[in-house]
């Protein structure tokens, strides 16, 4: 009998603590910066072009092939205005199979690929899922609208 | 003239699963039942297999660690640990102090976890409608927190390296732990307050799915149901890996090897660990995090290597075969959950059909180690 009140007096004694919950679709809680949803690309603010130049290293290290990448001439480097060579022309990464391992931000040289680290990588549900294909636009507009504050470690 | 005879019994096929709650996953059993009795179970394993062995066997050594973290899925540092031993093991790499430790302190702190969610499951099975569940994930939940700090994610962490780890830990990595142990201590002492002398639980688990120390072993059953049957085999002492030779620590046994006793080695077991994480949090010292001549490729020579750590459900070992190149030629997985499965059949039969779920949530499986 004293066990089966012992585990009374423990649940009763729960009962009054202060939960440890949030109610999550109204309330969120804070990410740490660290956090890794779902991987974007970086915009270079000072020339106005994305960091990438479309070297394939990220695709083909990718260990689900969710990627494909092209790179073309940059027109800027011909006005002079930049000095990468090279730029990405097409860039899409598959949502739906990347499975959030980060090792395209490890092996990208030119740091132009970073974890989304807001609850916006998250909360990423279509009806379509073809809808989680990303194209370059949309890879690169949450760091163009500055809603990044990316973590990419050394 | 009629016969004086009893009423005729048949013994009787109930299917269990693969969609049950007491499954623990998709796994079914067939049990054959004469009354209320099993007299036959028939495991049907294989819902989810996805060829993890394989697909590691098709990417290089750095991005296969992501598929070790989804076999077993409650202990992934563990799975990764194992990995990156067998790796490093063939690449003959020195991993630096620093890295050891964290690697250490993840571990332990994982295993508490699983061993949480075991508590807790556990509970459900036994009857306790979510009591002890919750109180199990309420805790696992910090503790969950600071992977999600350390490493970015809440499941798959993918965060060590053949030669070390990905990235450094954030400052406060031994303050923000040193915060969450007590709550962890509480936790546990919860649950032990509310199962360990309750009468129900008592009746329920005692005596109940014994295997006896000569069975268990020959069935190579590993970790908490090997001792809970009376061996003290547990590989951080017997075969030390890592640094686990520099900490002082006990190895719960227990002596009937029924369900009541995996539970109880399960317990002091995260209570041990603890104890291991802070001695560490002590220790860790400062440093580089990967070894200093790193290859930019990994590629492994001719070679065969295995490497197991002791994680929360037996021995998790890897075994890599290498031809050369920067691929496992061949990768095998020495999952706990599948040889402690094997036992199910021995423990089970003689027992009642409510006592076979107790049983199979004692074995503490995870389904995805099982399958791969
Ligand atoms: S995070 Fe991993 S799976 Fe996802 S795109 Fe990058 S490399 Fe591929
Ligand atoms: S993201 Fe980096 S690694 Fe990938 S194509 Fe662009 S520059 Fe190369």
């Amino acid at each position: 009998m004293i066990g089966i009140f012992k585990s009374m007096y423990i649940t009763f004694a729960t009962m009054l603590r202060k939960p440890v919950t949030i109610e999550y679709p109204a309330k969120h809680r804070d990410v740490p910066q660290r956090d890794r949803a779902f991987p974007i690309l970086l915009w270079d603010k000072d020339v106005d072009e994305p960091f990438c130049t479309g070297c394939h290293a990220c695709e083909r290290a990718c260990p689900v092939e969710c990627m494909t990448v092209t790179m073309k001439d940059n027109p800027l480097h011909a006005d002079g205005k930049s000095d990468r060579r090279k730029i990405v022309d097409e860039f899409w990464i598959d949502y739906g199979r990347c499975m959030r391992c980060n090792i395209c931000v490890e092996v990208c040289n030119f740091e132009a690929i970073a974890m989304n680290n807001t609850w916006a990588g998250h909360e990423l549900s279509t009806f379509d899922r073809n809808d989680l294909v990303l194209d370059l636009q949309q890879l690169l507009a949450q760091h163009k609208q500055g809603k990044i504050d990316e973590w990419v470690a050394e | 003239m009629v016969q004086e005879r009893g009423p005729d019994t048949v013994d009787i096929n109930v299917n269990m699963g693969p969609q049950h709650p007491s499954t623990h996953g998709v796994f079914r059993m067939v049990l054959t039942i004469d009354g209320e009795r099993v007299i036959d179970v028939e495991p049907h394993i294989g819902y989810m297999h996805r060829g993890a062995e394989k697909l590691s066997e098709n990417m290089d050594y750095r991005a296969a660690i992501g598929y070790q973290d989804r076999t077993d899925y409650l202990a992934q540092f563990l799975t990764e640990q194992a990995y990156c031993m067998a790796v490093e093991k063939l690449l003959e790499l020195e991993v630096p102090e620093r890295s050891e430790y964290i690697r250490v302190i993840l571990c332990e702190l994982n295993r508490v976890t699983s061993h949480l969610m075991f508590l807790g499951a556990f509970g459900i099975d036994l009857g306790y409608f979510g009591t002890s569940f919750t109180y199990g994930f309420r805790e696992r939940e910090r503790l969950q927190d600071i992977f999600e700090e350390v490493t970015g994610e809440r499941m798959m962490y993918g965060y060590f390296r053949p030669g070390g780890l990905a990235w450094d830990v954030p400052d406060n990595f031994v303050q923000m732990i040193r915060d969450v142990l007590p709550h962890t201590r509480q936790g546990l002492k919860d649950l032990d307050m509310l199962m360990t002398q309750n009468e129900i639980v008592a009746a329920r688990t005692k005596g109940i799915g014994a295997m006896n120390l000569e069975d268990s072993i020959n069935w190579g059953l590993s970790g908490p149901m090997l001792r809970a049957a009376g061996s003290d085999w547990d590989l951080r002492k017997d075969k030390p890996y890592s640094i686990y030779d520099r900490f002082d620590y006990d190895i719960p046994v227990g002596s009937h090897g029924d369900v009541f006793d995996r539970y109880l080695v399960r317990l002091e077991e995260a209570y041990q660990s603890l104890r291991i994480v802070e001695q560490a949090l002590d220790q860790l010292p400062d440093g580089p995090i990967m070894p200093e001549k790193m290859p930019r490729r990994l590629r492994g020579p001719d070679a065969e290597v295995y490497a197991a750590v002791e994680g929360p459900r037996g021995e998790y070992g890897i075994y890599i075969v290498s031809k050369g190149g920067d691929k496992a030629y061949r990768l095998k997985i020495r999952a706990p959950s599948f040889c402690n499965l094997a036992a199910l059949r021995d423990m089970t039969v003689g027992n009642y059909v409510a006592d076979a779920v107790a049983i199979l949530g004692s074995i503490d499986i995870v389904l995805c180690d099982v399958d791969r």
